[in-house]
């Protein structure tokens, strides 16, 4: 595969823009020039703007709140607090147990204490000013294994454990050759998506909302919405909105109950929109790990146990703790053939800032572990890393620590060679470089002084789709009807295009599976049945195949129709708009056979998974497996303690190509987050509080960062998956950051037990500092 | 707020004179962050963009002038050979397009530590220049940080140039960032060299500042006047040989003895001092390299 061409201008023929095809993004160029509406961009007449009051502290007892000044302030329209939530005072994805906003007690900084609605966002935060709230100051638990000891402090009564996931296989006491053991820690990560909360709630005439907003599941949102406004949830009504980026900080909820509870005080529209500072309080980001791992290999290398203890911060409430949780645990020994695991991972309760769903959850964290232990072991052996990992690596057929057999491709060996077996850059050479190429770039710190170069590799693992037994499904109606004479189909979904390229992948499955070129992405909406989350790398697969089994049941449809008008032609099928006969070619245009358009809604679900038992971890908990593997050529300034990412090759089974060049996006972009988990994104929080909320303190790569890829992309199908896709977004987040702090290891000879890298661990500068 | 637009120099200073709490603008690049970021609610802003003899290059007797907002873009464009190290500096800020409008009067006005103009502005003895209706004051760039953000300059007063030495000799600067672009100094460090010493006069034959590492960015006194004295001593400007690693290491140390720097989510005290040492011996490697270069070529 390549990924050559984008389609932009009007689509001719089904060949460049349907399934397997670059087809262009329909939002592309607006994209590109600035001209896409985002949810913070939404505007109606007559609005109002909300504003939310935070906790400055980490953790506080709330000993009272006074509204009267900001309530008496001209252009304030509403103050909000705890008491004026109708219905259920809490919400949350998998646990129920963040409040609305505070009521007798806040448990990390930037906890939402009260709203405000004013006619103007200053009006607004002047009104926020006016509120006055006594805190008497606790202090934090902010060390999450101290959250583990029997004295800690309670964050919530039923204790600081969030899940307790174990995983059993083997014999516990087993014993090898060569033992290697090592503690890893992995910062706290943010998604850093450049739109910010934002969205617009409209009070409607039936004593209902509408909300628009940009989020990841609409209808996930709209049951927690419905159930803290104490209304039917169809008298919540939610529109996606332009969304900019999401990678798991939207699942949570953010301003939508608050800005549905002040639209139904006031009964005017209110807009809310996080500033950048505030963005960074109003997500959920990536959990801080701290993992212990012990290997034991035989003299030949081959695997014989792997012990580990995995310890996650969740902050201060729940999120999808639970399946970061299950994810560290389940993948935790990577993409490797085990006999004996004894695996812990625990997610915790602390007063720092909440974490939860970001791209690759849990295998991200445990992959930095495993795999840095794969290096420790193969420098153990004196093996070659890549064919320490060949020698154990999992392929289909594989039993997972789970006892879950896998059933499809996993080309794990395969992945590792086509990285290892390309051509390298080119070595530095000389004093005389262009210093862009160089660590530290422009600002001219080296002209090749210290530099050294290093080689690394890492290989991850992921689920796709929802796991342990979630009744995971996923709705869409297609309509195949006349417009202008033409046929032309409608798709809707209620699955959230959240810059994945989940939109152009359904106009495509549509021309592919109709034989149609018109196809209209309707806006999604509550109005049909839930699309289930945009995330878990399980859009393509899952509303990819509702879309497709709703095209298949019209397609049915027309077919029976044509069989009616066209008798003794079995062999029948739609192409290039028209009804195709295998023996004498086309019969009829489809828009003869359309004078009652055709049109199907279907709820899909993937295969059923099941729970892991909760003594032993056994179970087959997930749908499908995919893997990424990357090597990584690093130049680093041994003196400054400075990185440069000379190349990353990739290589990822796909399963199927839908769209080649938005798999190749994917790999870049997964990549590139990778990139800033090992060398530089990290929320800084001391005693529970954040200390570089903004993008002047919290660094993501930019494009002197980023180096060029070199990509293999495998299409290996999966014969369970529609089309044979395998997910694809998150398994090149997981490797990239192992395979970039190995090569920096390789260039230092450092231990580098703590993801991101900083200069000071490089250089020895630093206390080593804690969370 | 109000905005304030003079077209004149003389109309600007009298704005600023009325109104001393006026903030100005140049290119916004500091002023808009704080506004958006709402840390700074001015009652006036003063928009300098108007005034064409603040965005003027010229020269007084040996130095040159360069008007208050002259954009990083054009000191790179127009002065790399005049001003080699101002320009190294300008090409290490934010991105092209904070470049095309971020200024070193900007720069000074913010007064930051971490401004990237101010260690080359130290090294080079330049003189800021203070106008207000009362008059015109030089201020020399070592006097002119107070502390973190603050300087000595008086409400009603506007920088409308800085005046600088040409190089006579080579030049460096070197920031530490942990990103290859787009990001603040965690610290920096710039050198000038002055074989036949300043056009002004005054000043020894070495130039030195530190940015990042200190409540104001700071000159390495100890080390220039190290090393001055070790290439007069040993005549080393004349021979032109290398130079001693014991000379290059001892001023790596001298610099960093001089930085007072502090534990921060950019980097700590210890980093920065080790990375001042690392910064000062290679800045010190190029620019002799290059004066024996030249000195070769010219013999
Ligand atoms: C994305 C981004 C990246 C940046 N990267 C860097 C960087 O790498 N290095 C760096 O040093 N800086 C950086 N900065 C900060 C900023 O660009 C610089 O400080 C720049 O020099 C400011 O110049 P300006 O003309 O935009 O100043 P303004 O924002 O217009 O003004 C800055 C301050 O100076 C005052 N002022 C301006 N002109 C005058 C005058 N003539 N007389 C008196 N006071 C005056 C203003 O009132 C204000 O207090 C960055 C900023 C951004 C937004």
């Amino acid at each position: 595969m390549t990924g050559t061409s984008t389609a932009t201008g009007p689509r001719t023929s089904p060949t460049t823009s349907g399934v397997g095809q670059s087809a262009g993004r329909p939002d592309a160029r607006q994209k590109v020039t600035g001209e896409f509406a985002y949810s913070s961009d939404l505007w109606l007449d007559g609005m109002i703007w909300g504003a939310t009051l935070r906790s400055p502290h980490p953790r506080a007892v709330i000993d009272g709140l006074d509204i009267g000044a900001a309530l008496r302030l001209p252009g304030c329209h509403a103050v909000l607090t705890h008491d004026d939530v109708p219905g259920r005072k809490v919400y949350g994805l998998e646990h129920a147990d963040q409040p609305v906003l505070a009521s007798d007690q806040v448990r990390y900084q930037g906890e939402p204490v009260a709203i405000v609605a004013a006619d103007h966002p200053e009006t607004a935060r002047r009104a926020l000013g006016k509120i006055k709230v006594s805190y008497t100051e606790l202090e934090p638990l902010t060390d999450a294994r101290a959250a583990l000891e029997t004295a800690a402090p309670r964050v919530h009564d039923g204790g600081n454990v969030v899940r307790h996931v174990k995983i059993r296989k083997g014999d516990p006491a087993a014993v090898a050759e060569l033992v290697v053991s090592g503690e890893y820690q992995v910062g706290m990560q943010d998604q850093a998506f450049l739109g910010p909360e934002s969205g617009l709630a409209v009070p409607a005439e039936d004593g209902g909302v509408d909300l628009f907003v940009a989020t990841q599941w609409l209808h996930a949102d709209r049951t927690q919405v419905a159930a803290c406004l104490g209304l039917p949830e169809d008298m919540v009504r939610i529109t996606l909105a332009g969304v900019g980026g999401a990678f798991g900080a939207r699942e949570d909820l953010s301003m939508q109950v608050h800005a549905c509870l002040l639209a139904l005080r006031t009964g005017k529209p209110v807009k809310m929109v996080y500033s950048r500072e505030e963005s960074f309080f109003g997500h959920v980001h990536r959990h801080p790990a701290t993992l212990h791992y012990e290997h034991g290999a035989a003299a030949d290398g081959k695997l014989i146990y792997v012990r580990a203890d995995i310890v996650l911060d969740g902050g201060a409430y729940a999120s999808s703790s639970t399946a970061v949780a299950a994810n560290a645990a389940t993948l935790g020994i990577g993409p490797y053939e085990v006999p004996n695991v004894r695996l812990d991972c625990r997610a915790v309760y602390t007063n720092n800032p909440p974490c939860g769903a970001m791209r690759g959850f849990g295998a991200v964290q445990a992959c930095f572990a495993y795999e840095s232990q794969m290096d420790k072991l193969a420098a153990g052996l004196g093996l070659d890393p890549v064919e320490l990992r060949v020698r154990n690596a999992m392929h289909e057929g594989s039993v997972m620590p789970t006892g879950q057999v896998v059933d499809s491709a996993a080309p794990v060996a395969e992945l590792l060679r086509r990285v290892s077996g390309r051509p390298l850059p080119p070595a530095a050479a000389g004093t005389d470089r262009d210093i862009r190429g160089l660590p530290g770039g422009v600002s001219n710190t080296t002209h090749g002084e210290g530099v050294v170069r290093g080689i690394g590799y890492g290989i991850g693992i992921k689920n796709v789709c929802f796991s342990e037994g979630f009744d995971d499904y996923s709705t869409a109606r297609v309509r195949l009807h006349l417009i202008g004479g033409e046929p032309a189909a409608d798709v809707h979904t209620a699955a959230a295009e959240v810059g994945q390229g989940l939109v152009t992948l359904q106009g495509q499955i549509a021309r592919t599976e109709l034989g149609v070129e018109q196809v209209r992405v309707v806006p999604a909406d509550t109005s049909i049945g839930s699309g289930g989350s945009s995330s878990a790398s399980r859009q393509s697969y899952m509303t990819g195949g509702a879309v497709r089994a709703a095209c298949e049941q019209v397609r049915e449809q027309i077919l029976e129709r044509g069989r009616g008008l066209f008798p003794g032609h079995e062999d029948l099928s739609v192409s290039g708009g028209k009804l195709v006969s295998a023996r004498d070619g086309a019969l009829a245009a489809l828009a003869d056979l359309l004078a009652e358009p055709a049109e199907a809604t279907v709820t899909w679900r993937h295969r059923g998974t099941s729970p892991l038992d909760p003594q032993t971890g056994q179970g087959d908990a997930h749908v499908q497996y995919a893997f990424a593997a990357h090597r990584a050529v690093v130049d680093v300034d041994t003196e400054l303690g400075l990185v440069k990412v000379i190349e990353l090759a990739c290589a990822q089974d796909v399963g199927r190509a839908m769209n080649p060049q938005a798999v190749e996006g994917q790999i870049h972009g997964g990549t590139a987050q990778g990139l800033g988990l090992a060398l530089m994104e990290e929320i800084q929080v001391t005693g529970g509080k954040v200390r570089n909320p903004s993008f002047t303190d919290y660094l993501i790569p930019t494009i002197l960062d980023m180096p060029p890829m070199k990509l293999d992309v495998l299409e290996l199908a999966d014969p369970h998956a529609p089309y044979g896709l395998r997910g694809v977004g998150e398994p090149p987040t997981i490797s990239s950051t192992p395979a970039i702090v190995a090569a920096i290891r390789a260039a230092t000879g450092l231990a580098l037990t703590r993801v991101p890298v900083r200069p000071e661990h490089i250089t020895g500068t630093g206390p080593e500092r804690d969370a | 707020m109000d905005f304030l637009r003079p077209a004149t120099l003389q109309q600007a200073l009298e704005a600023k004179a009325e109104r001393p709490a006026a903030v100005p603008i140049a290119g916004g690049t500091d002023v808009m962050v704080e506004i958006n970021f709402d840390t700074r609610r001015p009652d006036a802003l003063l928009d300098l963009n108007q005034v064409a003899e603040l965005a003027e290059i010229g020269s007084d007797g040996g130095l040159l002038r360069v008007g208050a907002c002259v954009s990083y873009a054009r000191i790179i464009g127009e002065l790399g050979r005049e001003l080699p190290g101002l320009a190294l500096a300008s090409r290490t800020v934010g991105s092209p397009q904070i470049r095309n409008r971020g200024t070193v009067g900007g720069n000074l006005g913010a007064a930051s530590p971490a401004g990237d103009a101010h260690p080359v502005l130290l090294a080079c003895d330049a003189l800021v220049e203070a106008a207000s209706v009362r008059g015109t004051r030089l201020i020399p760039a070592a006097g002119f940080y107070q502390g973190p953000k603050r300087s000595v300059l008086a409400p009603d007063e506007l920088i409308t140039a800085f005046r600088i030495g040409p190089a006579m000799g080579p030049q460096q600067f070197a920031k530490i960032g942990t990103r290859n672009a787009m990001v603040i100094a965690v610290c920096s460090f710039a050198l000038s060299l002055w074989p036949q010493g300043r056009p002004a006069g005054t000043g020894g034959t070495i130039g030195t500042g530190i940015g990042s590492a200190g409540p104001v960015p700071l000159r390495a006194t100890d080390a220039e006047e190290f090393l001055a004295a070790e290439l007069a001593s040993a005549g080393l400007w004349e021979s032109g040989v290398a130079l001693p690693s014991t000379v290059t290491h001892t001023f790596g140390e001298l610099v960093a003895g001089a930085a007072r720097p502090i534990d921060d989510v950019r980097g700590t005290a210890a980093y920065r001092r080790h990375a001042l040492s690392v910064l000062a011996r290679r800045t010190l490697g190029w620019t002799w390299d290059s004066y024996r270069k030249g000195a070769r070529q010219c013999a």
